[in-house]
């Protein structure tokens, strides 16, 4: 019986739950000093003066440094078509951008003597004028990097043409907003850093410890045996921690200027403003179809705000782009995006990355044209699903979606969701002017994963003791990689998941590696562990040939070792295969770098049931449905913990969550008092379900399933608040949908 | 967020804690449960030099019987007070409420005597005493104790009548007999009020609002207009009469108005009826 398929537990989760993991906060460092940033509390201005006199003379303080002391060169934005010029210093270097950019370091032996240290710096700044609004920012005369010359960071697509929407009966168009948003995940940002043999060994909280060890090489020029990069356990990321920040560089800076171990872990107040924020789109929606129900053509037009110093958030729009039509076959796509600085904090991929803002327009676009046209936005759906028939399918933007069956998941969640009784339900409470309005909303989602397509290492090597190690690329951030990556070994060599261990996160075992993010692990780095194991299977096979005097064609794996098709009795384990090797200095080890042949597209359809209180505005989540399709799932349980969670965070963008800043760039929720982030209580118990259409472009057959529940879910939420007021005359609404945002509409309908 | 340097000082008693206070007077401040006062020391928005703990006084942690009214220790946990026997019985309101406030682990930390005098206009407790027509017991080393009426406790926003000197050490409730209706609107369950409304039935009918001014407020006008026969809804209309509450990131002063005339009619709907 194969182990795939199952839910088996969390391997991670005994030593997780018992001892407890190793965050940086909980290295054992010696002798160790502690940095501190003194960060910038206003949002655009020119540095006249930084005096850290007073603070160096605090007892315990062993150094204050600003720009002019940190001899680096500016960290240039690396991805492709950003601005180049848009370089952000590791301290902010003659001008601060945002609230919250460090200005000055200090360091010193403990975190009490640094903060009483930091409150004797004194800054002058010579404040300039303030850009939050990226629309303002694109026209303004205000530049916030002076280099550059403009605040537009990079710009894709063409807007549409006055012809676009010729010929279609119906046109809708609405301006929405893709709210910023902040990650918060469990462990903020963090790092330590000492010299052991000469040697740099640098500890982060990262979704890419390989990538951090080049730009640390590169930052000190050192060569790359002299670096190791370690990322032990990670407490969440959401996509955050996929980009490298300024001060966790500083702390592998100090580290060897100092000679001493060096540590920084910002508190909660610190990362709401620098750790990067995620979405923050504006965007022009307009669709166009006919009576019928089919949609025609379909633009998409994004000022996406890139914060401060641009990051991946700036490039994110071409994910948007890739998947702007959705589920849908739609004759002709437009878009058109425009990334642009703000003095805010800089925007990062955040869980979905690009793809939530995608299907936010288009499932609000396709429930608005069919309110328009006065048909039911499920049968408006059905009548545009790209035809099962019709995969691998290339949508009308150009990206090729690998497989999918879009109507069978829509089927499936009006199901179990009960549709037609909702419906009946709803109508009830509109006759009766009911204070509770029942709202459903639909999305039916596609997104796309490991949207980029790159490679990953995965090594299996049996040991003499007959215990299997494997090594793994990705490094996880509390997905559970270990269990996923144990199960694959595990059905392939037939060795219990309690002999084998797994190893991530540290550039010494990992000679390669990639990372966590967009949904890509399984796909690249599940298939390499796989194709390893099978490499060590059929070099075992070899050797157990030679050893039984036979062909290899003629010998088979079985229970307890290779034999002999038809002659069980005498066998070789791969314990003795592998001990036998290394009598010989010879190991039984297989490494693979697998490069899958394009991404994947998981799909799926949502249902969430919403109550609205029409005196108040107040909404209540009543129920949620999920049908998620992520290809073959390897394992349930894992597959389910990304599905509630990620639900959780979609559900939390429409109804909760929203970084805010007033004009003068003063974010006014920077704690977790004002950034209200959902709890248990205020979510229903989520009903989900699954179908499962393979991936022709792994062998596992596998896609990624860590998005999917936010990118479907936030849409259902937002049309079935849209849905419950519609009689009302209500015909959009932008997120989140706070008590006031609704009633100050309900006021006037 | 590390607080700024402080001495700490643990009562034992409450003379102990009274002597404490009369020694460090403005530059001390008293620590219950530190649900509001460490937050703000954290940020560095309070930075006493002596820190008062008189959290473990364990003579100030009761709820009793006497005579017509209920005597609560100011140490008493909200988490003491939502499982009272008495207060079930006696005093549902409080019971009820004090079960509101927070998520369990702020329950079993925070104090009634610690959420009365850090007077956050929007905490549940203190519009709750105000409803109640509730008398506040404090004592100080110099003079002795005094009764302040809650009525009279609550000066302007984080302001109470306490002397730097006094501790807080007695909540006395006069036992209601009517129904009760506590309307608490908040985004999630675990958030303060955005507004609050306390209505209780005794002879007459007490309504009090969170959130809605510097202080909590006895809204007086619709009081009135109930003891006028006013019905639930026309009585609930002058809710905000007179108060200008608010505006902040979870509503505006505008929609706290409005907040507020809704929540009181629902109120006063529950217990009189609609």
């Amino acid at each position: 019986m194969s182990i795939l398929g199952n839910k088996v537990h969390r391997i991670e989760d005994p030593r997780l739950l018992t001892t407890g993991g190793t965050y940086i906060a909980d290295l054992q460092l010696d002798n160790a000093l502690v940095m501190h940033f003194v960060c910038s509390d206003i949002a655009h201005a020119r540095i006249k003066h930084v005096d850290v006199t007073a603070a160096t003379k605090v007892p315990g303080i062993v150094g204050a440094f600003t720009a002019n002391d940190i001899r680096l060169p500016p960290m240039v934005p690396t991805l492709p078509l950003i601005n180049k010029d848009m370089k952000r210093p590791h301290l902010a270097h003659e001008v601060v951008r945002f609230v919250g950019e460090p200005v000055v370091c200090i360091v010193g032996e403990s975190p009490e003597t640094c903060e009483d240290a930091s409150e004797l710096v004194a800054i002058d700044y010579d404040p300039l004028p303030v850009l939050v609004d990226p629309e303002q920012a694109l026209s303004s005369n205000t530049v916030i990097h002076e280099v550059a010359g403009t605040n537009l960071v990079l710009e894709i697509g063409a807007h549409p043409d006055p012809s676009f929407f010729d010929g279609c009966e119906v046109v809708v168009k609405q301006r929405m907003l893709n709210q910023r948003l902040a990650p918060c995940p469990l462990e903020t940002r963090g790092a330590a850093a000492y010299r052991e043999g000469g040697r740099l060994i640098f500890h982060v909280s990262t979704q890419a410890p390989h990538a951090v060890k080049e730009i640390l090489k590169g930052m000190l020029g050192l060569p790359d045996d002299q670096v190791r990069v370690i990322a032990s356990d990670v407490g969440g990321g959401f996509g955050s921690k996929a980009t490298v920040y300024p001060e966790e560089l500083l702390v592998a800076w100090m580290a060897i200027h100092f000679d001493r171990p060096v540590r920084w872990v910002e508190s909660r107040s610190e990362s709401m403003v620098g750790l990067g924020h995620g979405r923050g789109q504006i965007q022009q929606v307009s669709i166009g179809g006919n009576k019928d129900g089919k949609i025609i053509a379909y633009a998409l037009e994004i000022v996406q705000d890139a914060g401060a110093y641009p990051a991946i958030g700036s490039f994110l729009p071409q994910l948007t782009h890739m998947m702007a039509p959705g589920t849908y076959a739609i004759e002709r796509t437009a878009f058109w995006a425009a990334s642009v600085t703000t003095n805010t904090v800089p925007v990062v991929a955040y869980r979905g990355a690009g793809r939530p803002e995608a299907a936010a327009a288009i499932e609000r676009a396709v429930d608005m044209f069919a309110h328009e046209i006065g048909m039911d936005p499920a049968e408006v759906r059905r009548r545009n699903f790209i035809d099962p028939s019709s995969f691998p399918y290339t949508s009308s933007v150009g990206t090729t979606y690998d497989s999918g069956n879009y109507e069978e998941a829509l089927d499936k969640v009006l199901e179990i969701g009960g549709y037609r009784a909702l419906r009946e339900e709803q109508a009830r409470r509109r006759v009766r002017s009911s204070r509770l309005q029942l709202g459903i909303g639909l999305s039916t989602y596609v997104e796309i994963t490991n949207g980029l397509p790159s490679s990953e290492f995965g090594a299996v090597e049996v040991l003499p003791d007959g215990s299997v190690l494997v090594r793994a690329g990705t490094s996880p951030h509390g997905q559970g990689h270990h269990t996923a990556f144990a199960m694959i070994a595990s059905e392939v060599l037939g060795v219990p998941l309690d002999s084998i261990k797994v190893i991530t996160g540290d550039t010494d075992i990992v000679p390669r590696g990639v990372g966590t993010f967009g949904s890509r692990s399984l796909q690249t780095g599940g298939v390499a562990v796989e194709m390893a194991s099978v490499k060590v299977v059929e070099q075992a096979k070899e050797l157990a040939a030679n050893l039984l005097e036979a062909d290899p064609a003629d010998v088979l794996l079985g229970r307890g070792g290779f034999h002999v098709a038809g002659a069980p009795a005498v066998k070789f384990s791969l314990k003795e295969i592998a001990s036998l090797q290394a009598q010989r200095g010879e190991r039984l080890l297989a490494e693979v770098d697998f490069r899958p042949d394009g991404p994947t597209f998981p799909f799926g359809a949502h249902l969430a049931v919403v109550e609205v209180d029409v005196e108040t505005g107040k909404v209540v989540l009543k129920a949620f449905f999920a049908v998620d399709d992520a290809g073959r799932i390897l394992n349930p349980l894992l597959a389910e913990g990304q599905v509630h969670g990620g639900i959780a965070q979609g559900v939390a963008q429409a109804l909760f969550e929203e970084m805010v800043y007033d004009e003068s760039g003063n974010p006014l929720t920077s704690t977790l008092a004002e950034y209200p982030f959902p709890s248990a209580v205020e979510l229903p118990s989520f009903v989900l379900a699954e179908t499962e259409t393979p991936s022709p472009v792994n062998p596992l057959g596998v896609k990624g399933i860590g998005e999917s529940g936010t990118i479907g879910s936030t849409p259902a939420v937002q049309n079935a608040v849209v849905d419950a007021l519609a009689h009302l005359g209500v015909r959009h609404l932008d997120m989140p949908m706070t008590p006031e945002r609704l009633w100050s509409v309900l006021r006037y309908s | 967020m590390i607080p700024a340097a402080f001495e700490y000082k643990r009562a034992g008693s409450v003379d102990e804690a009274l002597s404490l206070l009369r020694e460090y007077g403005d530059d001390a401040k008293v620590l219950a449960g530190g649900h509001s006062l460490l937050p703000l020391m954290k940020l560095r928005l309070a930075t006493p030099s002596v820190l008062v703990d008189v959290g473990r006084i364990g003579e100030l942690s009761y709820i009793s019987l006497d005579g017509n009214e209920v005597a609560i220790g100011a140490l008493s946990r909200h988490r003491d007070l939502q499982t009272s026997e008495l207060l079930i019985s006696r005093v549902p309101i409080l019971a009820h409420v004090a079960g509101l406030i927070g998520d369990p682990q702020v329950r079993h930390r925070g104090t009634i005597g610690g959420s009365l005098s850090h007077g956050d206009p929007a905490s549940d407790l203190p519009a709750v005493i105000l409803a109640l027509g509730g008398t506040l017991v404090v004592r100080s080393a110099a003079r002795g104790e005094r009764r302040i009426e809650a009525g009279n406790f609550w000066r302007g926003f984080l302001e109470t009548a306490l002397e730097p000197d006094e501790l807080l050490c007695e909540i006395r409730v006069p036992i209601p007999e009517g129904a009760f209706s506590y309307q608490k609107f908040n985004r999630r369950a675990q958030d303060w009020a955005i507004v609050g409304v306390a209505a209780q039935a005794n002879h007459s009918v007490a309504v009090s609002l969170v959130n809605m001014a510097a202080t909590p407020v006895r809204a007086r006008a619709v009081e009135e207009a109930l003891s006028q026969g006013a019905s639930p809804a026309d009585a609930a209309s002058l809710a905000a009469v007179d108060l200008d509450p608010p505006s902040d990131i979870n509503g505006s002063s505008e929609y706290r108005r409005h907040l507020a005339t809704v929540l009181v009619r629902r109120s006063l709907e529950e217990i009189l009826g609609g």
